[in-house]
């Protein structure tokens, strides 16, 4: 402990005592409702952690607050009331029990609360219903494939309507079709319950397609905690930089997380020859036509402009109408712009539900946020941080 | 230095322990011995009121519930040849004070395992102990076994259960141990104390294993029978000692196949118990 604060690193401290500090100062909060992923390779601290959280490892300094509560000044039986009735757990290869059946294994937190035998039936069938296991109920686990195991132990934690969820590598041990359909299911089912949950896994992707925020641990210590947009612009050292290399931005970054500030665009009642010199000024072809409360009208690139001109309009009504004007929502993956952007002339309108412009996607941006280029940074700081930035773990919108 | 010229009293040592615990210990033992007396022969009565095609029946039922027809088959066959070469008294004296020792062994051995399963000081305590008890030759701790209780059952079962007794523990340690980590942890991370998980976690998943110990008991207190008949314990013991001393094979022999029969009927019930404790679990 003493060497640690002084500053020694951890592989000294581990030579010098023979001990392995698992997690080494980490401190975070957890918002309700929130889902936080906690991300490492093995050996990187993260199941300790979490164990630390409700004190199945108490840590040997530092404190444990849940719900404002420390869990240091719990009595053990203060500890386990609060095990079962507010944090509810997860495991790597489920944990289930192999002598009872589903039902029996999903009421077991309800059993340990000594809830009456109906009200335990009911709950636990219910969360067999909402994890997609219904009617396997008086099966054993031996009988049920990994995916439906894990189910299973997902049941058993939502049955005693815990606020906290704390799942370690709960997906890691699934082959990778079915850990994406849990991935899918959880989101899924996070969006109804709003259950406060801590993630653990060593798969980037799987933290950043589930996460609200995410730590990243090293050897023990924390080493940036963020949304996946600031860990994919901002990586805080190289460690996290190599790591998020290999991610798949397409696929986690979001339209509100890569668009700019709509500089290019102009009132709808300017009249053609407004739209002409702004393109001018701006060196494009096209620019987002928009109505005085920035609700996005329809577009209009400089043929167009031209042809207008050239007939006599003095309106911008025959312009592209609003229907064949490339727009997503924040939220939309950048995978989902691909093909937007290169069918249209004018930069994508990222558009909210009112339909008020929020920032566009120019097809130069789009192209060097998915190569991870560190040119295009400062910008989207700018906007990412000012602009509403959604996660990529919403449900994502069609183009 | 030639350490044989140096003598240090061990068995000096002993005798002063046995004296002292047999002037001090006396009510202990005697509790004791009549305790393990009204057991057993509570349990040979039983057994030998009845006519001895009531028992046999009676065995062929529950072999039947065990396993199936054909182990009951086997079980009314050979008990009836049992009976029919006029060991069935020797035989159902035997019987109870088998039972009886396995299953005091059983009640201290399997506490035994569970605390050295929970701690690892203590197992490592106990496995020397168990140790020195399957290993140290039975005649050693008969004497002071017939000092402390007198000649006849008592002793004998004194001493089938120290020679039986281990593997209970042993097995039922293992068992716990071997129960998959996480699903102890997840019995724990929703609260329950230390022994519900014991209870409807550790033990139902450790039974096949505490199972394989209890039959292991059985056949190690059978194999003490003729330890036991040395000392006056009667039974087949009695009836194999008797043989062997007067050079009467057949007697011998029928008191051996007897004990064997015993043995087979024991072994194979133990173990359909101990099948259906894992089938349960790995269904």
């Amino acid at each position: 402990m003493e060497l640690l604060k002084s500053g020694m690193p951890r592989d000294e401290v581990v030579t010098a005592t023979n001990t392995v500090p698992a997690v080494i100062d980490a401190s975070f909060s957890i918002e309700q409702g929130e889902m936080f992923v906690v991300m490492g390779l093995s050996g990187s601290g993260k199941s300790t952690l979490v164990r630390c959280l409700n004190l199945m490892h108490p840590p040997t300094s530092g404190l444990v607050r849940v719900g404002g509560r420390d869990l240091a000044s719990l009595s053990p039986t203060e500890l386990r009331t609060l095990r079962a009735e507010k944090v509810s757990m997860v495991f790597q290869h489920f944990g289930l029990f192999p002598h009872r059946t589903i039902i029996e294994n999903a009421a077991w937190g309800l059993e340990i609360r000594k809830v009456p035998k109906e009200e335990r039936r009911e709950k636990a069938i219910e969360a067999l219903g909402l994890v997609g296991l219904s009617g396997w109920e008086d099966s054993y686990p031996g009988e049920l494939s990994g995916g439906m195991q894990q189910r299973v132990g997902l049941a058993r934690a939502l049955a005693t309507d815990a606020d906290v969820l704390l799942m370690d590598e709960a997906f890691s041990a699934l082959d990778p079709l079915i850990r994406g359909e849990m991935q899918e299911q959880l989101v899924s089912l996070q969006q109804d319950l709003q259950k406060t949950i801590v993630f653990i896994t060593h798969d980037l992707n799987e933290a950043m397609f589930l996460g609200d925020r995410i730590a990243i641990m090293k050897a023990g210590q924390v080493v940036q905690i963020g949304t996946t947009e600031e860990i994919l612009q901002e990586p805080a050292d190289d460690y996290v930089r190599s790591f998020v290399q290999g991610v798949d931005r397409s696929r986690v970054l979001t339209a509100g997380a890569v668009m700019e500030e709509p500089v290019g665009t102009i009132l709808h009642r300017e009249g053609p020859s407004a739209a002409l010199r702004e393109m001018r000024l701006r060196q494009t072809g096209g620019v987002l036509v928009v109505d005085k409360r920035k609700r996005l009208v329809g577009a209009a690139t400089d043929e167009d402009v031209a042809r207008i001109i050239r007939s006599g309009e003095r309106s911008l009504e025959k312009i592209i109408p609003l229907e064949d004007v490339a727009k997503v929502s924040p939220d939309t993956l950048l995978a989902d712009c691909l093909i937007p952007s290169a069918e249209s002339r004018v930069p994508i309108a990222v558009v909210d539900d009112d339909g008020r412009l929020l920032g566009v996607i120019p097809r130069v941006t789009l192209l060097s946020a998915l190569g991870g280029n560190d040119a295009n940074n400062e910008t989207e700081q700018e906007t990412g941080k000012n602009l509403a930035s959604a996660n990529a773990s919403e449900e994502t919108e069609g183009m | 230095m030639d350490p044989t010229a140096y003598r240090i009293p061990v068995g000096d040592w002993i005798d002063l322990l046995v004296d002292w615990m047999t002037d001090n210990l006396e009510w202990l033992f005697d509790g004791i011995a009549a305790f393990l007396k009204t057991l057993i022969q509570g349990l040979e009565a039983g057994f030998l009121f009845p006519p001895s095609l009531v028992i046999i029946l009676i065995v062929t039922a529950i072999a039947f519930y065990a396993k199936g027809w054909k182990f009951a088959l086997f079980s009314a066959v050979t008990f009836t040849i049992m009976a029919m070469m006029g060991q069935w008294q020797a035989a159902m004296s035997t019987l109870s004070l088998v039972l009886i020792a396995s299953a005091v062994a059983v009640i201290i051995g399997v506490p035994l395992g569970i605390i050295a399963a929970r701690n690892d000081r203590f197992s490592s305590l106990l496995r020397p102990a168990l140790d020195l008890m399957q290993t140290l030759p039975s005649l050693v701790y008969l004497i002071p076994a017939i000092v402390f209780f007198g000649i006849g059952q008592v002793p004998g079962a004194v001493a089938t259960v120290i020679f039986a007794l281990p593997p209970a523990a042993r097995l039922t340690e293992l068992g716990l141990r071997q129960v998959d980590a996480e699903v102890v942890e997840a019995g724990e991370a929703f609260g329950a104390a230390p022994f519900k998980i014991l209870a409807r976690v550790q033990i139902p998943l450790a039974l096949p294993t505490i199972m394989a110990g209890i039959n292991q008991v059985i056949m190690l207190a059978l194999s003490m029978v003729v330890i036991a008949g040395m000392v006056g314990a009667g039974g087949l013991g009695a009836v194999i000692f008797r043989g062997v001393t007067r050079l009467d094979i057949g007697l011998g022999f029928e008191g051996g196949l007897s004990v064997v029969i015993i043995a087979i009927f024991l072994d194979r019930l133990t173990a359909a118990f101990g099948d259906r404790a894992s089938k349960r679990i790995s269904k």
